[in-house]
């Protein structure tokens, strides 16, 4: 019962929003967590091009979150708004 | 030496905020509980705290109601307390009605009850409404043009004004002590110019065309990094400059309009005809990559918007998530979660350490990209 109520508080509240926001979360974990793995794989191959895949790296991360940001602002409008 | 002075450093800030939220936390609360009496007739669906899954309502602390104003732009520096008891610091308000003229007050002009605020324009007499939900309106509902000084506009002038004379001095100690080691202030600035320079620009857009782009990158780099910080210094009324829409609007449009203007044949060539693609495929690729040149200031304009205004609110739930608890499970709880909450504050004030200085370089890098993209060889 308990469950049930909280599972029709989620869907008729603003809870489908936080659980976009967890969804957002996951996709950009998703993909740091790629990025991170392939540029530490590829900084242990070849440490003496760190400097440059840092860089790409970052900018990478940067884009996933971008995507992940966009989920969480229109969370935030569904809640605000 | 230093690592003892860092732990030293760490235990006396642990205290000291420690100490700070709790007594916040009290003092809160107990304004929140006088405040129960006068609003408790909105809240009668709700009996205090029955329930902690009611669309993120916890008794009569709603989280959402205290992080907005703190992330939103005002019309005055908060520093403390609720307006009633609180301190402030007024910013000027300037108006302009249609065929009236201007109106230039002090925000504190704006008096009233609990949440309706007017004031009197001195010059055109037009009284102004300050309303939360509706912002400003004027009585008659004539129209008018809003360009107070607000918070954002107070700390970007502070921060123009603290780089420019930092900047300045630094340029001239190159000039005053030609040959010598750098001293003083230029010893922070010299290492960030010289990583804009030569890990930003010149391995992007190229050494020669990067000096055109550098005072551009600079400038948003410097600007971006000093209000990021300036809106992680705690107690002087929480800047969000760079988390204000307005700001990263007019930022984006600047790499927007300077990529657009300095767009060379190979650029637009690209964009409209994209050589080597089969005349059918243009027809798919062509609006893609027209949609993406307005795209990617937007997208630019967003990262750096949600990126820091996000920060602010993880800190500020953090802050909430003592309220809550000391509503709904007790005191004791209230007192537990102060430590826990000061705890993850701290992390995360490192975090977004990280992210002021992230997010600049990240902003600085995709501008340089963009305009390494605008002045590109034709490859063929």
């Amino acid at each position: 019962m308990e469950l049930l109520t909280i599972l029709f508080e989620i869907t008729t509240g603003h809870g489908l929003a936080a659980l976009g926001a967890g969804v957002a979360a996951i996709g950009a974990g998703i993909g740091v967590g790629l990025i991170g793995k392939a540029a530490l794989e590829s900084m242990a191959r070849q440490p003496e091009s760190s400097d440059d895949l840092r860089a790409n790296m970052i900018l990478a991360a940067a884009l996933v979150e971008g995507v992940a940001l966009f989920g969480i602002i229109i969370c935030l409008l569904v809640v605000l708004g | 030496m230093i690592t003892e002075f860092a732990k030293r450093f760490a235990i006396a800030t642990l205290i000291i905020l420690g100490g700070v939220s709790l007594v916040v936390a009290q003092t809160e609360s107990h304004g929140e509980g006088d405040h129960t009496h006068d609003s408790h007739d909105s809240h009668d669906s709700h009996d205090a705290g029955h329930n902690s899954l009611d669309d993120g309502e916890h008794g009569d602390f709603v989280a959402k109601d205290f992080i907005i104003p703190h992330i939103a732009d005002a019309n005055e520096i908060h520093f403390f307390g609720d307006h009633h008891n609180g301190f402030s610091l007024p910013l000027p308000m300037i108006f302009y009605v249609e065929g009236k003229g201007f109106d230039l007050f002090m925000s504190s002009e704006f008096h009233g009850s609990h949440e309706t605020l007017t004031a009197t324009g001195p010059n055109t007499g037009t009284v102004y409404i300050k309303h939360p939900d509706t912002g400003i309106t004027s009585k008659g509902g004539e129209s008018f043009y809003d360009i107070s000084i607000t918070k954002s506009v107070f700390g970007m002038m502070f921060i123009m004004t603290l780089l420019v004379i930092m900047l300045r001095s630094m340029a001239k100690s190159y000039s005053k002590r030609p040959g010598q080691a750098p001293k003083g202030l230029t010893n922070v600035l010299e290492p960030l110019v010289l990583f804009v320079r030569n890990d930003i620009a010149v391995p992007i857009i190229g050494k020669h065309k990067a000096d055109k782009f550098l005072p551009f990158l600079l400038t948003t780099f410097f600007f971006i990094v000093a209000s990021n910080l300036l809106g992680l210094i705690p107690f002087i009324g929480g800047f969000n400059i760079t988390g204000t829409i307005g700001v990263t609007v007019v930022l984006a449009f600047a790499v927007f309009f300077i990529s657009t203007v300095n767009g060379n044949k190979a650029y637009w060539g690209h964009l409209f005809w994209p050589p080597g693609v089969p005349n059918l495929v243009k027809l798919l690729v062509v609006p893609i990559e027209v949609f993406g040149m307005f795209l990617k200031p937007t997208v630019l304009m967003i990262r750096l918007t949600a990126n820091m205004t996000a920060g602010h609110i993880i800190i500020l739930s953090f802050v909430s998530l003592v309220f809550i608890f000391n509503q709904n499970y007790g005191e004791v709880a209230g007192y537990g979660m102060g430590v826990f909450s000061t705890l993850f504050m701290i992390f995360m004030y490192f975090l977004e350490l990280l992210v002021a200085f992230l997010q600049a370089y990240v902003f600085t890098l995709l501008a340089a990209i963009y305009f390494a993209d605008a002045t590109q060889e034709a490859h063929h």
